[in-house]
């Protein structure tokens, strides 16, 4: 073991003094390919930790949402509507729900307004996402007024802002008592926006789905199910646009590093020369490259790695945050729960370390076994 | 010291913060956990469904409740003019959806 091992050592002295003797090109190389696992990583491991989230708190959404199709539009609940649902079988509860859009031109943004029972939100008096309160320099107790689409002006007392730990899912929310809601839109009485519908057995769900639209016609149920796979695809999608604008930089990292690893320079062929000259055997020249290729791709895998962990969890992913952003005003801020996915990090390791140690090894092995003299002169 | 065992060590050294900060710093910590279970509760109390990323437009703002030709809502051939709308994935839908409600609606399709 001990020869074994001290060969090694020295193989490595020798392919370190080796590699500092082209000392920029090798560094430019280690910066470029710590660069493109840092970026890679932090898109994997910022689009994981978002669809854990997304998943595990969305896992708490109505079972079914039903909403009420004219001329393939979502339109309002009509009154009675939810009378002819009826009794159905596994149904535990259903409630109709009002929401909708109010734009705000003082800050050119959308928020999202909600009605909630008088018992939870009195009359006169809202409840605001944390964002929401950011932007228009609200607290409690405050006073803010809104027009509303016909015209009136309508003033709210701020009861309370929602806890900035739910911006994700708060930040343009306005909680308000269901009589205000219909005023201050003027929407009908008995009219409703969608109907929430909980399913006390998950496996009865599909079947309460297809018994509501068999009952009626015009209605459209959206599953939990449903609402889960959206996010899912949402984000495999950013992941994907975020990876095609990367695509170049990949590109044309992957061929300085297939020129790099692959091609050998005339010093590095004289080199090799010299080596068997001297009685290098294959195997040693073999052995003296592939330390060479793992311990670029090592270094650039374990400090893109940890950057990219860095970035995400404690930089809040700032690369991504203006691919993520769009152009809303109001935005969350969040800080993810690291969520790791060991596959996701063993797929980047063979991505990024195999192909570059693999590459080093065929020009190398081709140049070892030419004969010294030729390939000297080469 | 030798060069080589210098990189050993630099290397050495990066496996274990490497394995330490993905392995022990990964996963909720207690804070997170009520966090995470505190916004359950917000999403099963007011009856969420979507996340507040994109608020530009009601497509972008609930996804999951948007009608499914959204890129035409406006008025007919009316192309996509939110930024964001690029950045949100169409709803994946699996193939006939409406299989199993093949037969069992009273209007015909």
């Amino acid at each position: 073991m001990r020869p074994w091992l001290e060969k090694q050592l020295h193989l490595i002295d020798f392919t370190l003094a080796s590699l500092a003797r082209r000392k920029t090109k090798n560094v430019g190389l280690l910066l470029a390919y710590t660069l493109i696992v840092f970026v890679l990583a932090s898109l994997s491991l910022f689009t994981h930790a978002l669809r854990s989230e997304a998943s595990y708190v969305l896992a708490g959404s109505p079972e079914v949402i039903l909403q009420r199709m004219v001329a393939g539009r979502h339109d309002l609940i009509p009154p009675g509507y939810l009378d002819k649902i009826g009794r159905i079988r596994g149904v535990q509860k259903k409630e109709g729900r009002l929401w909708g859009y109010y734009y705000d031109p003082v800050v050119n943004a959308n928020y999202t307004f909600m009605a909630r029972p008088a018992s939870e939100v009195a009359d006169g008096t809202i409840m605001v996402g944390s964002a929401l309160a950011r932007e228009r320099g609200l607290a409690p107790n405050n006073t803010i007024s809104f027009r509303s689409y016909a015209g009136k002006l309508f003033g709210f007392t701020v009861a309370a802002v929602l806890s900035p730990d739910s911006e994700l899912l708060s930040a343009d929310l306005v909680l308000l008592s269901e009589s205000d809601f219909r005023r201050f839109f003027e929407y009908p009485e008995g009219h409703y926006t969608d109907i929430a519908l909980s399913v006390a057995n998950p496996q009865e769900v599909r079947t309460v789905a297809a018994k509501l639209s068999a009952a009626l016609p015009d209605s459209r149920p959206i599953l939990r199910e449903e609402v889960l796979r959206t996010y899912q695809s949402l984000f495999d999608w950013r992941e994907g646009i975020v990876l095609t604008v990367l695509a170049g930089a990949i590109l044309a990292f992957a061929i300085l590093a297939w020129e790099k690893a692959s091609g050998l320079s005339a010093e590095e062929r004289r080199e090799i020369g010299i080596l068997k000259a001297i009685g290098w055997e294959t195997g040693d020249v073999i052995r003296m490259k592939v330390w060479e290729g793992l311990v670029i791709s090592l270094t650039a895998f374990l400090l893109g790695g940890i950057a990219a962990y860095v970035h995400v969890f404690h930089f809040g992913a700032a690369v991504f945050a203006p691919v993520l952003k769009g152009w809303s005003v109001l935005y969350p801020r969040f800080t993810l729960v690291p969520a790791v996915d060991g596959l996701q990090i063993a797929t980047l390791f063979f991505f990024t370390v195999v192909p570059y140690t693999a590459a080093v090894l065929v020009p190398i092995w081709r140049a070892a076994i030419t004969d010294p003299d030729a390939v000297m002169r080469a | 010291m030798r060069p080589s065992a210098l990189v050993l060590a630099l290397l050495a050294g990066l496996a274990l913060a490497f394995a330490f900060i993905f392995g022990h710093f990964s996963g909720s910590t207690a804070t997170d956990a009520e966090r995470l279970a505190a916004n359950r509760a917000l999403v099963e109390h007011y009856g969420l469904t979507d996340l507040a990323l994109f608020t530009e437009a009601r497509y972008t703002r609930h996804p999951s409740q948007a009608d499914l030709h959204s890129a035409f809502q406006d008025h007919p051939a009316a192309l996509e003019h939110f930024p964001t709308g690029s950045l949100v994935s169409p709803r994946s839908l699996p193939l006939f959806r409406d299989a199993p409600l093949a037969g069992k609606t009273t209007s015909p399709d």
